[in-house]
């Protein structure tokens, strides 16, 4: 993503007008509706014995993780050792990819994701997804970009201005956007758009939210931004996200869980456990080496 | 480096003085001999298509003076008529592009959601090797003669088409386009020969098509299902609004096909010029083309050879604008442009 645009300002720096702020608290206050969408509240989102195939090539094996309700799980661990493997199997957009298979379950509140019956749809709904590169729609407005979610699953709301305006301060951008809520989404900065397509996943009200690296293409003060969003969602949605950098592992995560591969051997999970302790005092030798950045 | 860190004349921040303009180097490059030749090659080759273009609209320009410059050029492009057999000869291009524009647009109005959906099929609804197999298909299509494509259509698409003409006529005959007179034979129609001439340019735009979608960027494919879309509203909000261009383009460069098709449709079309004050039928006998036109009169008096002539420059300029205005909407879409047609 080219991030050449300076008018990517601060949200901190710009200063609300008491009737703003006052309107900010009012949008965040009221409730918005949305009709045939996932239950309200987070979920928890519970792997068992998972793995994962590409082809006849077995790249994810046995990973049993628990990602409580609420909290923020980080998955952390070097490159090709199955983290956003693993992540797309929670939503169903492993399946995507030609020759792609599983075995195990994925539990959402208790119940199998992949059941027959279930389809891949109504999941992806209840779990949303930011990818690592930001990826808008370009020719839709901003609010049409947030709006997008509710017209691809069908779903109907009962004020759409508010559910804009919610989602987008959930995303930290509404103050940057506000006054140009018709431009297109193309034209924001890298840090903005990515805040933008997690303003368009909230938009639906997921149960669950799931982050491929969300700010592996951004510049530090955007990552700053997108971590203090991770902060506030701690309690309305269950956030699972894949990070390569420790310090935010440490600073967004509630729970973290290790991932590792040996040479041509399948991605598996080495521990788990409370961040803090994980990055203090694992119970495995190798996950003190990859966290205190001695490997990976 | 000496072994200080230090700049002993500092510049930075500080602003240079007002007025100091700065010049820019000359940066000189020679080109190896290897290069140079490789360049005059090409670049020949690149002119000399050029050159070939112009060539043959001055070859049309000047062959057919004879017949403008006698029927004057607005008298030929407005008269319907061609009548070589009085003097002096009346003779008009309008009847023959009604027919043209007619039965390239049937042709287009057919094979452009077909086209659309077949790519489709093969972008977004195939597995890697039914993919393959479907392009080699399409292309196939593309290698049949267009002879062989008119005498299908003469000999046995015609009859088959005549119950669906028929059909029309009875349920749409209100819109005049439709309208049969109820004696009319409905063989021979504008609208069999755009249907024969649909399939000719089915490829084309397929292809096209199908190279815009295959490009549509695949986050945001991944975006909209992730959102809980459904493949069709995926295509719908992603693949459609980023392909928009690339459709357009694909359909005018078909469009550009369809014009100049010959042989098809000389074989199909009674080739009797469209006389205006006549209502027009696409569903019953009649009608004719420019180029079937030509195909069919070709080779006779030399008035009546520069007349065809003169028809086929106005073809000619037509199929050009077409074409260019495809390829102009085809690159300056987000889409195309890694397109080439």
């Amino acid at each position: 993503m080219t991030d050449i645009q300076t008018n990517d300002v601060d949200e901190d720096d710009i200063i609300d007008t008491p009737e703003q702020a006052a309107s900010v608290s009012n949008a965040m206050s009221s409730k918005v509706e949305i009709i045939g969408g996932p239950p309200v509240g987070a979920s928890t989102l519970e792997a068992r014995d998972a793995c994962a195939w590409f082809g006849e090539r077995l790249v994810l094996e046995g990973v049993n993780l628990t990602m409580p309700k609420g909290k923020v799980t980080a998955l952390i661990g070097p490159s090709g050792c199955g983290k956003s493997t693993f992540l797309r199997l929670l939503n169903r957009m492993h399946e995507l990819i030609p020759g792609a298979a599983l075995d195990g379950e994925i539990r959402l509140d208790g119940e199998d994701i992949y059941a027959t019956g279930t389809r891949a749809q109504q999941i992806r709904m209840r779990i949303g997804m930011v990818f690592q590169k930001p990826n808008p729609f370009p020719a839709m407005s901003i609010q049409e970009n947030v709006l997008a979610g509710l017209k691809l699953a069908r779903l109907k709301c009962d004020d759409k201005d508010l559910l804009v305006e919610q989602s987008l301060i959930r995303a930290g951008l509404w103050k940057e956007v506000r006054d140009r809520l018709d431009s297109p989404g193309g034209a924001l900065s890298g840090g903005q758009q990515q805040r933008l397509c997690i303003a368009r996943s909230l938009a639906v009200h997921p149960n669950v939210l799931l982050m491929d690296e969300p700010c592996s293409a951004l510049d530090p003060t955007s990552t700053r931004r997108v971590e203090e969003t991770i902060d506030e969602l701690r309690d309305i949605v269950t956030v699972v996200i894949v990070t390569h950098n420790m310090q935010q592992a440490q600073r967004v995560s509630d729970f973290c869980a290790f991932f590792l591969a040996e040479e041509n051997q399948p991605g598996f999970v080495v521990e788990h456990g409370e961040t803090d302790f994980i990055f203090s005092t694992p119970r495995d030798s190798r996950t003190l080496d990859y966290v205190q950045g001695r490997f990976g | 480096m000496s072994g200080t860190l230090v700049d002993e004349n500092p510049t930075d921040g500080v602003p240079r003085p007002e007025g100091q303009v700065r010049t820019k180097r000359i940066i000189t490059e020679i080109p190896s001999a290897v290069d140079r030749r490789f360049n005059i090659i090409t670049m020949g080759a690149g002119i000399s298509v050029l050159v070939l273009l112009l060539l043959v609209g001055l070859f049309l320009l000047i062959q057919s003076s004879e017949a403008l410059g006698e029927t004057g050029i607005f008298t030929f492009l407005t008269r319907t008529e061609w009548r070589t057999d009085v003097q002096p000869p009346r003779i008009g291009v309008l009847g023959l592009l009604t027919g043209t524009v007619l039965v390239a647009l049937v042709a287009i109005v057919i094979a452009v959601p077909f086209s659309v959906f077949c790519a489709l099929a093969i972008t977004d609804y195939s597995t890697a090797k039914r993919r393959k197999w479907m392009v080699g298909v399409v292309d196939l299509l593309a290698a049949v003669p267009s002879l062989l494509f008119g005498l299908w259509g003469f000999l046995y698409l015609s009859d088959k088409i005549v119950p669906i003409s028929r059909w029309l006529s009875q349920n749409f005959g209100f819109i005049p386009l439709f309208k049969t007179e109820s004696d009319a034979s409905l063989t021979g129609s504008i609208f069999i020969a755009g249907i024969v001439v649909a399939l000719m340019v089915l490829p084309i735009i397929t292809s096209v098509v199908r190279e815009v979608f295959s490009q549509t960027p695949p986050g945001e494919k991944e975006a909209a299902l992730a959102l809980g879309g459904t493949r069709w509203g995926m295509i719908r909000t992603v693949v459609f609004p980023f392909g928009k261009g690339g459709i357009i383009g694909g359909s005018m460069l078909g469009l550009g096909r369809a014009l100049g098709e010959t042989i098809a449709v000389a074989l199909l079309l009674p080739q009797v010029p469209q006389k205006i004050g006549e209502s027009i039928h696409i569903l019953q006998n009649g009608g004719a083309t420019v180029s079937g036109f030509i195909a069919n009169r070709a080779g006779a008096d030399s008035f009546t050879t520069s007349g065809l002539l003169a028809a086929g420059l106005v073809l000619f300029i037509i199929t050009l604008g077409t074409n260019m205005i495809a390829s102009v909407v085809v690159s300056n879409s987000r889409s195309g442009a890694g397109v080439d047609i």
